[in-house]
């Protein structure tokens, strides 16, 4: 049978989603389950004079309300600087100040609103510079004393700083000194949101003997035990965390925010279920968002093109807490360059505090908003050198010897082809080297293009799992522990399965909610990861599968393994396959005609964990962080009307190289839904804050997403360079549609208007104020 | 209408089936859906009318569930995803073309296609469109709900 790698398979949940049968985490029936609902602060910075919850605890109906004095403990994913529930001071508009737990879930919000608490509002800060000032406020004044979960973090205390990362690689003042032309800009783009159509939601519940099980919309189950196990001091063991089916996530559902609340709601109620799921609004102010950047960038080039040197300076705006942030900061430092060889280099990549909603992982892990940056500078560097910006990126393109900035030398199966890739974007495009065309007096088409890369920042030691059992018909139960939040990453496996035992991939079944005491352990479900982790975890059980199989075959036939054949769903000697076995008469062990058993029933496994990768010298950034690069090139074609700043995105276009096709239409609507998210946020998402520090856009009424109707076409064309060690040679590429696009519609807008583009959202509004030089009275 | 107080016994038509609910006036219908009769393909994804997760057809016709009191519905025929059967064309279309991949919006947006193609079936795309912002999805590049729709619809 043919190979299933580089076919379009539909999703093996489909039929599922389409029926309404697909069960997310509050679909769950609610019977049986107390309700919890949050106060959340009102002021973005300000100390907690008093709680009352006198009156709302007398509410009839009302089990339990929670503060922070209860359980006053520190979470973080790399910094344990958040509490759950805030003790003492708030630090953000929208954070957790209480908990009600009731009978239902209009009590509950009733009672929230009879809680008296008194603030002391204390001076906020609203930008990475305020937050850098000598007498701005501190927003942690522990900060030296939290605990580090991982030691390459270090805030610097008496600072609102919470992490740096620096690269340091060649002679930053001869690179300079060889400069023909050099530019220098600034950049800003404020934090938005994820969006997932599904809000957060936990259940939770503990049984008389201190089991306890949380049901979350979660990306990381296993996360979720951990810190519970590490903020509350419960052995591991006794957490068991299910994930259903997950509505959207892009990053925003990877840390632990709600799970702890549950935990502590359950408690307060002696074990009874409790059910949490937030409003929008609280989905948006609460939980946590994605960060805001601020960049300075300095390039310099010699009058063909060729970059000598670059210095990029990095703010990132992690808002009150810092969660996954500073790992963003590393990774952005890592990357810091795209694609493109540049020999002098210094990055410094600063996390800090301030009073703005906490910001987490999103699509691309920073990498959309450090390459916006990144890719204008590029462009007006392309200008001042005079040359075509298609070719300006090929000449400074990254090819195989070169040093990437955490000086790992780019070989073709690291790093990719980003050449091949913006030679493929020229011809998709028709480019003629022409960035505008003119259409009428007002009307005017323009293109933008931009090139991304991304590796990988995971935990050094991040592991995988996969376990496959058969059924009684011989059909396949792939079990993992990655959880299915819309990027069909188990069906990708399923094709790998398929392909190593040439069988059917109908007969693969697999499981798609994940329970950490049952599926191995599936680091977490990020940094397009699946592919490569749970790739190598799935081949090794495959062929562990064949192995036994062709075990059992050689007792049968009295052959050596190695004649034995396994191939559509049977098991025969390669030289008699009329003469074979179907695989339900031998996955449970195989039966001679005169009852006597051979072999065992199939369980095969395989287990990954990651290898060789290290963390960065302090000074130099020097290390390995990620196993491969994904690259691409990517373009936005938009008609602007110059009379009144408006526009209409008429094409988005991406060239990736993927290593591998393995679903040829799953991977290309994967990166369609990033570039439409990439547009989205850059064209009109933005989490405005009024003067008070309150979000101004926390539904979506006011927060505007992009609509049908308001898409471009979307074309999408693959370079296959493979990555050796990676399944069939294939990369990562979940996220990596979103991550040039604003920065190609940047490039585009500001071709077509001449306004010199430097921050997001390209709002009519907000380039009609940069042309007219009229600023927000805010 | 009939005037409702406290905590009332109203019989909804849902899915061709005469169900029983205890409700407040105040309850929503998407919350009636869910929670009572367990027909969860109805989602809220903001519960104020700006995302359409929830939509399900209210004698032939989307409405967003969030916005409906359960008792505005007594005497209405209501259609939720459960009730589609599972392999209509749009079903089927949307299948076809891939026109999800979280899932969550599915269900909202198969009811506002189904209601259109039955509706509507000579719908052109600006027609289509306009009948189709009223729901979101974040996901996908709209790009394969639309190809899903327009096969399922006659002229386009």
């Amino acid at each position: 049978m043919s190979t299933t790698i580089g076919e379009n398979i539909h999703r093996k949940e489909a039929w599922d989603k389409v029926s309404g049968n697909a069960k997310y985490t509050d679909d769950k029936p609610v019977t049986g389950y107390l309700h919890a609902r949050i106060l959340t602060s009102p002021h973005p910075h300000a100390r907690i004079k008093s709680i009352d919850c006198s009156k709302a605890s007398q509410l009839k109906g009302v089990r339990a309300i929670i503060t922070g004095n209860d359980f006053p403990v520190l979470s973080g994913a790399l910094l344990e600087d958040r509490p759950p529930i805030a003790k003492d001071v708030v630090r953000y508009a929208g954070e957790p100040v209480a908990v009600v737990v009731a009978a239902t879930e209009a009590i509950a919000l009733k009672a929230v609103r009879m809680i008296e608490v008194e603030y002391e509002p204390l001076k906020a800060v609203f930008s990475t510079g305020e937050a850098l000032k000598k007498d701005a406020p501190l927003l942690h004044p522990d900060l030296g004393e939290y605990k580090r979960i991982q030691k390459d973090v270090q805030p610097v205390e008496y600072s609102n700083i919470a992490s740096k990362f620096q690269i340091r690689k060649g002679n930053i003042e001869e690179g300079f000194s060889e400069s023909y032309a050099v530019i220098e800009r600034n950049y800003k783009l404020p934090p938005s949101d994820h969006l997932a159509m599904e809000v957060r939601a936990v259940r939770a519940e503990i049984s008389v003997d201190g089991k306890i099980k949380i049901e979350t919309s979660s990306q990381a189950p296993y996360t979720v035990v951990k810190q519970l196990s590490s903020c509350f001091q419960i052995p591991a063991g006794n957490i068991e965390v299910n994930v259903p089916f997950v509505g959207g996530a892009f990053g925003g559902k990877a840390p632990v925010t709600l799970e702890f609340l549950a935990y502590m709601a359950c408690v307060k109620v002696n074990g009874a279920p409790v059910r949490l799921t937030v409003s929008r609004e609280e989905d948006m102010a609460t939980a946590p968002c994605r960060l805001g950047l601020e960049a300075a960038i300095k390039i310099g080039a010699k009058s063909d093109g060729t970059i000598t040197a670059a210095t990029f300076t990095f703010y990132l705006d992690t808002g009150a807490y810092s969660d996954i942030s500073p790992y963003m900061s590393k990774a952005i430092a890592v990357d810091c360059t795209g694609p493109y060889n540049i020999p002098n280099l210094s990055c410094d990549s600063y996390c800090i505090y301030t009073n703005h909603t906490y910001s987490t992982s999103y699509r691309g892990f920073g990498h959309l908003c450090y390459t916006f940056c990144v890719e204008r500078a590029m462009e007006d560097l392309a200008e001042k050198c005079g040359m075509d910006p298609v070719d300006f990126r090929k000449t400074n393109a990254i090819r195989p010897g070169d040093l990437t900035p955490n000086q790992v030398v780019s070989t073709y199966s690291n790093t990719g082809n980003p050449e091949l890739c913006l030679e493929k974007l020229k011809t998709l495009l028709h480019w003629d080297g022409r960035r505008v065309k003119r259409i009428d007096n007002n009307r005017v088409l323009a293109t933008g293009i931009a090139c991304l890369w991304k590796s990988a920042t995971p935990p050094t030691n991040a592991v995988s799992g996969s376990i496959i059992t058969f059924n009684s018909d011989g059909s396949l139960n792939l079990n993992t522990g990655v959880v299915e939040i819309g990027s069909g990453g188990q069906t990708n496996l399923a094709q790998m399965i398929a392909d190593r035992l040439k069988m059917d991939i109908k007969d693969i079944h697999i499981s798609l909610a994940v329970n950490t005491r049952l599926n191995p352990e599936h680091y977490k479900t990020v940094a397009s990861m699946t592919n490569y982790m749970a790739g190598n975890a799935v081949m090794k059980a495959a062929n562990d599968v064949l192995e036994q199989l062709k075990t059992m075959g050689a007792q049968i036939y009295s052959c050596a393994p190695e004649e034995i054949e396994v191939a559509d769903s049977k098991v025969f000697k390669k030289e008699q396959p009329d003469q074979y076995i179907e695989f339900k008469d031998i996955v449970s062990g195989y039966q001679t005609q005169n009852g006597t058993s051979i072999g065992e029933p199939v369980i095969a496994k395989g287990s990954f964990l990651l290898k060789g990768l290290s963390k960065l010298e302090p000074n130099t950034g020097k290390g390995r962080t990620g196993p491969a690069w994904t690259v691409g090139a990517q373009a936005v074609e938009i008609e602007f009307n110059q009379s009144d700043y408006t526009y209409k995105i008429i094409k988005a276009a991406t060239v990736m190289d993927v290593g591998k096709v393995i679903n040829p239409n799953g991977m290309k609507e994967i990166i369609y839904g990033g570039m439409s998210m990439g547009l989205s946020m850059s064209s009109r998402e933005v989490y405005e804050y009024n003067k008070e520090g309150r979000l101004n856009t926390p539904n979506l009424r006011t927060y505007k997403l992009l609509h049908i109707g308001e898409e471009p076409l979307y074309q999408v064309e693959f370079v296959e360079t493979p990555q050796t060690d990676s399944p069939f040679g294939s990369r990562s590429i979940s996220e990596h549609g979103i991550i040039g696009i604003p920065a190609a519609l940047g490039n585009a807008l500001a071709a077509a208007s001449g306004i010199p583009i430097q921050e997001l959202p390209l709002t009519p509004e907000h380039l009609w104020r940069a042309k007219e030089g009229i600023h927000d009275s805010k | 209408m009939k005037y409702y107080e406290g905590d009332c016994v109203i019989e909804l038509d849902v899915n061709n089936e005469i169900r029983k609910a205890t409700v407040r006036p105040s309850d929503v219908l998407l919350d009636v859906l869910r929670e009572q009769f367990g027909l969860t393909g109805a989602k809220p994804g903001c519960k104020n009318g700006d995302c359409g997760t929830c939509t399900i057809l209210m004698d032939g016709l989307p409405a967003k569930a969030c916005l409906v009191l359960a008792v505005e519905a007594v005497g209405h025929k209501i259609l939720t995803v459960e009730g589609l059967g599972g392999h209509t064309p749009i079903q089927e279309a949307f299948v076809q073309y891939n026109a999800f991949q979280c899932g969550y919006c599915t269900s909202g947006f198969l009811m506002v296609c189904h209601a259109l193609a039955e509706r509507k079936p000579n719908a052109d795309e600006y027609e289509m469109e306009k009948w189709l912002q009223s729901n979101i999805c974040r996901c996908t590049s709209y790009q394969e709900i639309r190809e899903a729709v327009k096969s399922v619809l006659k002229h386009i």
